[in-house]
C-alpha cells in the first residue's frame, strides 16, 4: 500500500465511524456534549500515558473512555443541582478537565511525542509512519487496524441495538415504560463515542473529531426524515468529505484534518442552501409563493364579501383598499399586478371588480 | 522569579493589568450569556475567530495585533451569523449548529495556519499562540488595546443596563413594551465577540468560552440581584486573570489560558458548595434540619397516640414501640434515641429506666398542636 492510500483509507474509516454515531448524537441533542468529550479524553490519555509510558497501550483507550463517561456524569451532576443551565454545565466541566490535561502535557510531557499540537490538531500525514507489525511482518499502518476495529464495534453496536437506539432517541419515556433502560443506552453510546474519539484523535485531533461527528449527520438531516436514510446519507457524506477534503489538502499542502473539517462546512453550506425540500432557496421561494397566494386570496375574498353590498364603493376603492386590508402600498401593487394578469379582477374607474373567473376562483379556493 | 521580583516587574504589571481587564469584561458579559443560556455560543465564536487571524496574516504578512484582532472580530461575527441563520432557517438544533460551525471554522483556520507555515516568512512564529494563549507575549500596545476595548464594552453595558436587564429576564415582556429584540441581540453578540477577541492573546480560542461562562455561574450562586451578580462576576474574572497570569509567569512551561481556567473553575466549585442559600452544603444542612424536625414531630405524635391508648398516660414505652412507620431516614435506632434526647431537652418527653420514654404534659400540648397544624383532628 502506498502511504497516500493508507492516509485516505484511515480518513475514510475515521469519518465513517464518526458519521455513524454522530447521527444519534445530533438527534439526541448531544453535539456539544460530544465536543466536550472530544476535549476531555485528552486527560484520560495523558493520565494513562503517565502510568504506562507508552502511546500505543490499550490503557490509553480505556483511560480515555473512563474520562469521557466521567465528563458526561459530571455534567449531568452539575445540571441536576439546578444551580446552572445545561449548557453552562458543559462549559464548566470541559474547560476544567481539558486545562488540567494541557497543563500536565506542557509541564511534564513536553519532550515526548505527546505534545500539545499533535494531540490537539492531529496529523493524518503521520499515519503511515506508525506500522502494525505482526510476527516480524509489516501488514500496514497501525491506525487502519485500530480505527477499523472501532468502526466494526460501532457498526455492530448500531446493528444490534438499532431498535433500542431508535426508541430511546425518539421517545425515552416510552422506552423506559417498555423496559429498555435509556440510561444504559445513553452511557453505552457515550462510552462508544469516547472510544471512537480516542481512536480518531491521533489522526485528526480532538477539535476536529467533532466536525466528523456532527457535520455529516447534520447535512443528512437536511435531506431526510427517516432514521435509516439519515444513517446512510450521513456515512456517504462523511466519505465524500474525507476523500475530497484529503485531495484539497494534498493540492495545497496543508493540514489534512483541517481541510476535511473545512470541507465538511462547505458540504453543509451547499446542502443548507440548495437542499430540495429544506434548503434556503426552496424555503425562500416557498415563502414568497405562499405570501403572494395569501395576498391574492385575501384580496379576492375581500372583494367577494363586499360585492353587491352598500359598502362596495368604499371597500373596493383602489386608493383606500390597502387600509382595509392593512397592507402597505407596495405589497398591494404586487398583488394587483398578479390578480389583474390572471384576469380575476378588473379595474374600472378607480374601483376593483371581480370577473366571473375571479368569482369562480374565490369560491373554489374557499371550498 | 520570586514574588518580590514579580511585584516590581514592569512587563508583568502590564500583562497582569491586561488580564484583569479581560477578566472584568468577560465576567460582565458572561453574566448575561449565562442568564440568557447562551454560554456555549462564546465557545463557537472564539473558535470561529481563528481563520480570521490567519487570513489577515496571510494577506498582510505582518503580525500587527490590531489588524489580526480585526480579522478575528470579522470572522467571529461571521460565525455568529452562520449559527443564527442555521438555527432560524432549518430544524437543526442550536447545539448541532454550534458544533458544526466551530469545528468547520477551526478547521479552516488550521488549513490557513499550515499554509502559512509553508511560506517563507520569519514573522509567522507565534501565531499558534492564539490557540492556547500566551500572556507573556503581550506587548504594552496590546494591553492598551485591551483596555480601550474593555472600557468601551463596560461603557455600552452601563448605558444599556436597563434594556439588557429586561431582556435577560423577560424578553417577551420587553418586546411587548416596544424594545427591539433584534437590536439588543446584535449589540450584545457584538460586544461579546469583542470581549472574546480581547482574550484571544492571553487565553486562546479554545478556552475563552470558560472565561465567559464560569464567572457568571459562580457569581449567580451568591446573589439574586443582577447588579451584584455582574460586579461579583467581574471580580471573579479579575482574580482568575491575575492569579492565572502570575502562575503562568512563576512556573516554567505553564500555559496562561489553562492556568486561568483552572483558577476560575476552582472559584466555581467553591461557590457551588459554599454559597449561602443556593450552595450544595447549605441545602444539605437545611434538608437535614428539616427531616430531623419532621421525625421529631412524628415521634412525639406517635408517643401521644400510644399514651392515649394506655391506661396510664405517663407510662414509659420502649424505643422500638415508638418508631413511626413513615420515618424519613434509616439508621433508625440511633437516630431515634438522638431525636428522643432532643425532645427531652425541650421538655416534651421524659426518659425512664431501661431506655423507655414517656410523654409529658407539655409534650401532650405540643402533639395536639402538631396534629391540628397538619390538618388532623385533635385526638
Amino acid at each position: 500500500m502506498t502511504p497516500q492510500l493508507e492516509i485516505a483509507i484511515t480518513a475514510v474509516i475515521v469519518s465513517s465511524a464518526c458519521a455513524l454515531l454522530g447521527v444519534f448524537l445530533v438527534l439526541r441533542k448531544m453535539a456539544m456534549m460530544t465536543d466536550a468529550i472530544a476535549h476531555t479524553i485528552l486527560l484520560g490519555i495523558v493520565m494513562a500515558f503517565f502510568f504506562t509510558e507508552s502511546l500505543n497501550s490499550p490503557f490509553l483507550i480505556i483511560g480515555a473512555a473512563i474520562i469521557g463517561l466521567l465528563t458526561v456524569y459530571l455534567t449531568e451532576l452539575l445540571q441536576r443541582t439546578k444551580l446552572m443551565a445545561e449548557d453552562s454545565a458543559i462549559g464548566i466541566v470541559f474547560p476544567f478537565l481539558f486545562s488540567i490535561a494541557i497543563i500536565l502535557i506542557s509541564r511534564y510531557a513536553a519532550n515526548v511525542h505527546l505534545d500539545v499540537d499533535s494531540v490537539l490538531l492531529g496529523e493524518l500525514a503521520f499515519v503511515p509512519f506508525d506500522r502494525f507489525i505482526v510476527f516480524g511482518r509489516d501488514i500496514g499502518a497501525r491506525a487502519i487496524y485500530i480505527m477499523g476495529t472501532i468502526l466494526l464495534i460501532d457498526l455492530l453496536y448500531v446493528a444490534l441495538f438499532y431498535k433500542e437506539l431508535k426508541l430511546v432517541t425518539f421517545d425515552a419515556l416510552l422506552a423506559s415504560v417498555l423496559g429498555f433502560s435509556p440510561i444504559l443506552i445513553h452511557y453505552s453510546l457515550m462510552g462508544l463515542v469516547s472510544i471512537t474519539a480516542v481512536g480518531a484523535f491521533e489522526a485528526v485531533g480532538s477539535i476536529l473529531v467533532i466536525a466528523f461527528m456532527v457535520g455529516p449527520p447534520v447535512s443528512a438531516y437536511m435531506l431526510t426524515d427517516k432514521l435509516r436514510n439519515m444513517l446512510i446519507f450521513s456515512i456517504l457524506i462523511g466519505l465524500i468529505n474525507a476523500i475530497i477534503g484529503y485531495q484539497i489538502s494534498v493540492f495545497f499542502d496543508v493540514s489534512i484534518a483541517g481541510s476535511i473539517a473545512a470541507f465538511t462546512g462547505i458540504t453543509f453550506l451547499a446542502i443548507f442552501i440548495f437542499a430540495p425540500k429544506r434548503g434556503m432557496v426552496t424555503m425562500i421561494y416557498t415563502r414568497r409563493v405562499q405570501r403572494i397566494d395569501y395576498g391574492v386570496n385575501s384580496l379576492l375574498f375581500h372583494l367577494y364579501n363586499h360585492e353587491d353590498t352598500n359598502m362596495e364603493e368604499e371597500e373596493s376603492n383602489i386608493n383606500s383598499i390597502n387600509q382595509h386590508l392593512h397592507w402597505d402600498k407596495r405589497f398591494l401593487e404586487k398583488i394587483l399586478k398578479k390578480v389583474v394578469s390572471s384576469r380575476y379582477v378588473v379595474l374600472s374607474k378607480g374601483y376593483l371588480k371581480l370577473t366571473p373567473e375571479g368569482r369562480e376562483h374565490t369560491i373554489k379556493s374557499f371550498k | 522569579m520570586s514574588i518580590e521580583a514579580l511585584m516590581g516587574d514592569y512587563t508583568l504589571q502590564i500583562v497582569t493589568l491586561g488580564s484583569a481587564m479581560l477578566g472584568a469584561a468577560s465576567g460582565v458579559l458572561g453574566s448575561f450569556a449565562v442568564l440568557r443560556k447562551q454560554g456555549l455560543l462564546g465557545d463557537a465564536v472564539s473558535h470561529a475567530a481563528l481563520p480570521g487571524i490567519a487570513f489577515v496574516f496571510l494577506i498582510t504578512g505582518v503580525k500587527h495585533t490590531e489588524m489580526l484582532l480585526l480579522g478575528a472580530l470579522i470572522s467571529g461575527l461571521m460565525g455568529t451569523f452562520v449559527i443564527i441563520s442555521i438555527h432560524r432557517y432549518t430544524k437543526i438544533k442550536f447545539d448541532s449548529a454550534l458544533a458544526l460551525t466551530l469545528s468547520s471554522f477551526f478547521g479552516l483556520g488550521l488549513v490557513l495556519l499550515t499554509y502559512i507555515q509553508r511560506i517563507p516568512n520569519a514573522n509567522q512564529a507565534g501565531l499558534e499562540n492564539f490557540i492556547f494563549g500566551q500572556a507573556s507575549t503581550l506587548l504594552k500596545r496590546d494591553v492598551y488595546t485591551m483596555i480601550v476595548l474593555g472600557s468601551i464594552i463596560l461603557l455600552i453595558v452601563g448605558l444599556l443596563w436597563k434594556e439588557l436587564k429586561i431582556f435577560s429576564f423577560d424578553p417577551e415582556f420587553a418586546q411587548s413594551i416596544g424594545f427591539s429584540d433584534r437590536k439588543i441581540n446584535i449589540i450584545l453578540s457584538g460586544i461579546t465577540v469583542v470581549a472574546i477577541i480581547i482574550g484571544l492573546q492571553s487565553v486562546g480560542v479554545i478556552l475563552m468560552s470558560a472565561l465567559l461562562i464560569a464567572p457568571g455561574v459562580a457569581a449567580r450562586q451568591w446573589t439574586d440581584k443582577l447588579s451584584v451578580m455582574v460586579i461579583l462576576a467581574s471580580v471573579f474574572g479579575i482574580i482568575s486573570g491575575v492569579l492565572g497570569t502570575a502562575a503562568s509567569s512563576l512556573a516554567a512551561n505553564m500555559p496562561t489560558g489553562p492556568a486561568i481556567v483552572v483558577v476560575i473553575s476552582l472559584i466555581v466549585f467553591f461557590s457551588l458548595f459554599l454559597a449561602p442559600n443556593r450552595g450544595i452544603l447549605w441545602r444539605y444542612l437545611k434538608m437535614r434540619r428539616n427531616s430531623r424536625e419532621i421525625n421529631e414531630d412524628r415521634i412525639l405524635v406517635n408517643l401521644y397516640q400510644l399514651a392515649l391508648n394506655h391506661d396510664d398516660i405517663y407510662h414509659a414505652h420502649q424505643v422500638a414501640m415508638l418508631t413511626p412507620i413513615e420515618i424519613v431516614e434509616f439508621k433508625a435506632e440511633k437516630n431515634m434515641v438522638k431525636s428522643l434526647h432532643s425532645l427531652a431537652a425541650k421538655g416534651y418527653v421524659r426518659g425512664d429506666y431501661f431506655d423507655t420514654w414517656a410523654i409529658t404534659d407539655a409534650g401532650i400540648e405540643q402533639a395536639k398542636r402538631i396534629v391540628v397544624e397538619n390538618g388532623g383532628e385533635s385526638l
